[in-house]
């Protein structure tokens, strides 16, 4: 369904900068840290060939702006605005003059250059750290015009890493649920776009229910529940060839699927007779276990990052409560305990966090405790919010938010949200249509 | 003077006394509303619909719960009368559960609803051949409300025709 999109990378100059500029990310980040993205450079020559293949006029301004997008809504940085820049790009790309950017108070500096060379598209960036009067990093890129959105994600990744010393997340894309119809009657697909909200696709055609789509964290199959037939049953869905198939052979219901961590197994939740107990089953053998058996309900299952442990919801207190036990369902522990119902927990991709939805006095919240439960932090609170899901390097949660209808029942919405670990930055992820349950895949070039 | 300030004190005992019943008559309202609920389980008949005469297709629960009331059973038992006389009539028990909950929690606690209505019908001879379990969590409301009737008509179980 979608292309196996390649992309090839090599580095051209690794340099060795002392850099002065550092991003802080841990801490809440009301003062970003001014940048100039300079429009990538183009010759009229190169500027042609794409503007034929690819109907943008200018690709390298283009490109830079997917650059400057990226960087704003990370809330790490504040991207100035182009109009005070005073060098030309194909100019400030060669040897840009440190005194014009820092009189507009850029502390960081990112140029490049477009190539049209043999059908391909050429891109070459610097980073340059604008008070030390250095280059940071330089770094080009070859790949099929089509990548071009690619491209710009990639170097936003690497300016990330570069300045925060964390991976970034902006080459990933997300999988929902678009939800379309009277909130009685819900219509729901799933659908793919990039992180950023550009390629949005449909992935099925909503003649049946599905819900709670995730990524494989280490391949682009995804696992979600439909309830084809009527049937509720867990699904996985190669989106590269639209190939589904059922998972198991379970007499009911299956749901609340999620890959452990090497993408080996499906850990999910299986009811019958008004119980749900936590099942794995091996893709390559099989084999299905039962990983936990008690009376209650136990479902939410998400492995640790090292896949040793997993934390899961059950009411087995009387309430919704997050637990941890280990990943053959023994040593079972309660983590929650504070006021009200928690629920959705999920394990950071580094390992040092849960995040969970919390329902307390009418209100909902998406919070993130410790492993151990303490230092538990409330970062949204809403009417009607949950389903947290981790950007691959932990730092930024993903989940999708309900509206309060009126006395006539109208009004009703559902859209994505994110929010980084600081509580700060929050935002709303445009879709063309409603969406829940949002997945964050995992960096897609590494 | 005094008479003044008697005459002030009745008037404020008069003002309070009309506070009250301002109050009274709000509260009487609210138990209009309430007058469909019982606790928080719905006992009003707006979205119940009929398998046959005297025959209500619904349980309803209260919140985060799946313990059929003395109403339910009494309809629970009025249905396994109604399939006990109708043997080549299959159901479907679907459960489910009000907007106020995480998705895959509800997915779980609609199909413990189902159950407990299927348990029932299951003590008043019917097979269990007869009976499909199916949890709609909270993905079918019948009430696109946000406010507590609402979501205490939309926790539900409901027994469908199968065939």
């Amino acid at each position: 369904m979608i292309k196996k999109i390649l992309i090839l990378l090599f580095i051209i100059i690794p340099i060795n900068a002392n850099a002065l500029i550092e991003v802080d990310i841990t801490r809440g980040n009301l003062n970003p840290l001014p940048l100039a993205v300079s429009p990538l450079s183009i010759d009229e020559k190169s500027r042609k060939g794409f503007e034929k293949i690819l109907k943008k006029e200018n690709i390298g301004s283009e490109i830079s702006n997917i650059v400057e997008n990226n960087l704003r809504i990370s809330g790490l940085f504040n991207p100035l605005d182009k109009k005070a820049f005073l060098q030309a790009p194909d100019i400030a790309n060669l040897k840009p003059r440190f005194e014009d950017w820092n009189l507009i108070k850029a502390q960081a500096l990112i140029t490049g250059k477009v190539n049209y060379v043999d059908d391909k598209l050429r891109v070459e960036f610097r980073l340059w750290d604008v008070l030390a009067a250095k280059e940071m990093m330089a770094l080009a890129f070859t790949t099929v015009p089509n990548n071009w959105r690619r491209v710009g994600h990639i170097i936003s990744d690497k300016v990330y890493e570069r300045l925060t010393g964390e991976k970034g997340y902006f080459d990933t894309r997300i999988i929902y649920v678009s939800e379309e119809g009277p909130k009685t009657q819900r219509i729901k697909k799933l659908a793919i776009m990039d992180q950023d909200g550009a390629n949005n696709k449909f992935l099925t055609l909503g003649n049946e229910l599905v819900l709670t789509p995730r990524f494989n964290p280490a391949s682009q199959m995804v696992t979600y529940l439909s309830y084809f037939k009527n049937m509720p049953r867990v699904y996985l869905l190669d989106i590269e060839t639209g190939t589904q198939e059922v998972v198991g052979d379970f007499p009911g219901m299956t749901f609340a699927p999620r890959f452990s961590p090497d993408g080996k197994k499906i850990i999910m939740s299986f009811a019958k007779d008004g119980k749900s107990d936590i099942y794995t089953m091996d893709l390559e053998n099989r084999i299905v276990e039962k990983i936990t058996n008690h009376p209650s309900i136990d479902t939410s299952p998400s492995y640790s990052p090292d896949g040793k442990y997993i934390t899961f919801n059950s009411d087995r207190s009387g309430y919704q409560q997050i637990y941890v036990m280990k990943n053959d369902g023994s040593d079972v522990k309660r983590i929650s305990f504070g006021n009200g119902l928690y629920g959705t927990p999920v394990w950071s991709p580094r390992g040092d966090l849960i995040a969970f939805t919390k329902l307390h006095k009418g209100k909902f919240y998406i919070g993130v405790m410790r492993t151990d439960g303490s230092g538990e932090r409330l970062l949204t609170e809403n009417y009607y919010q949950e389903a947290p899901s981790w950007s691959p390097n932990g730092r930024v949660l993903i989940f999708y938010r309900e509206t309060k209808t009126n006395s006539k029942g109208e009004g009703f919405s559902a859209k994505l949200w994110s929010i980084d670990l600081t509580g700060y930055n929050e935002r709303q992820i445009k879709t063309p249509t409603d969406a829940s349950d949002p997945s964050w895949s995992s960096l897609l070039s590494n | 003077m005094r008479l003044n300030k008697i005459f002030k004190n009745t008037l404020l005992v008069l003002a309070a006394c009309l506070v009250l019943s301002a109050c009274a008559t709000k509260k009487e309202v609210a138990t209009d509303i309430q007058g469909q609920m019982q606790g928080d389980v719905y006992t009003g008949t707006d979205t119940v619909e009929y398998l046959a005469d005297g025959v209500p297709d619904r349980v309803f629960f209260a919140t985060n719960e799946s313990i059929l009331t003395t109403a339910s059973r009494e309809t629970l038992r009025a249905q396994a009368a109604w399939l006990r006389k109708n043997p080549n009539i299959n159901v479907v028990l679907e459960g489910h559960a009000d907007e106020r909950g995480t998705r895959e929690y509800n997915l779980a606690l609609g199909e413990r609803r189902a159950n407990a209505a299927k348990d029932y019908l299951m003590t008043y001879g019917i097979s269990s051949d007869r009976i499909t379990v199916l949890s709609y969590g909270k993905e079918r409301p019948v009430d696109s409300g946000s406010n507590p009737l609402a979501w205490s008509k939309n926790r539900r179980s409901v027994t469908v025709k199968a065939n």
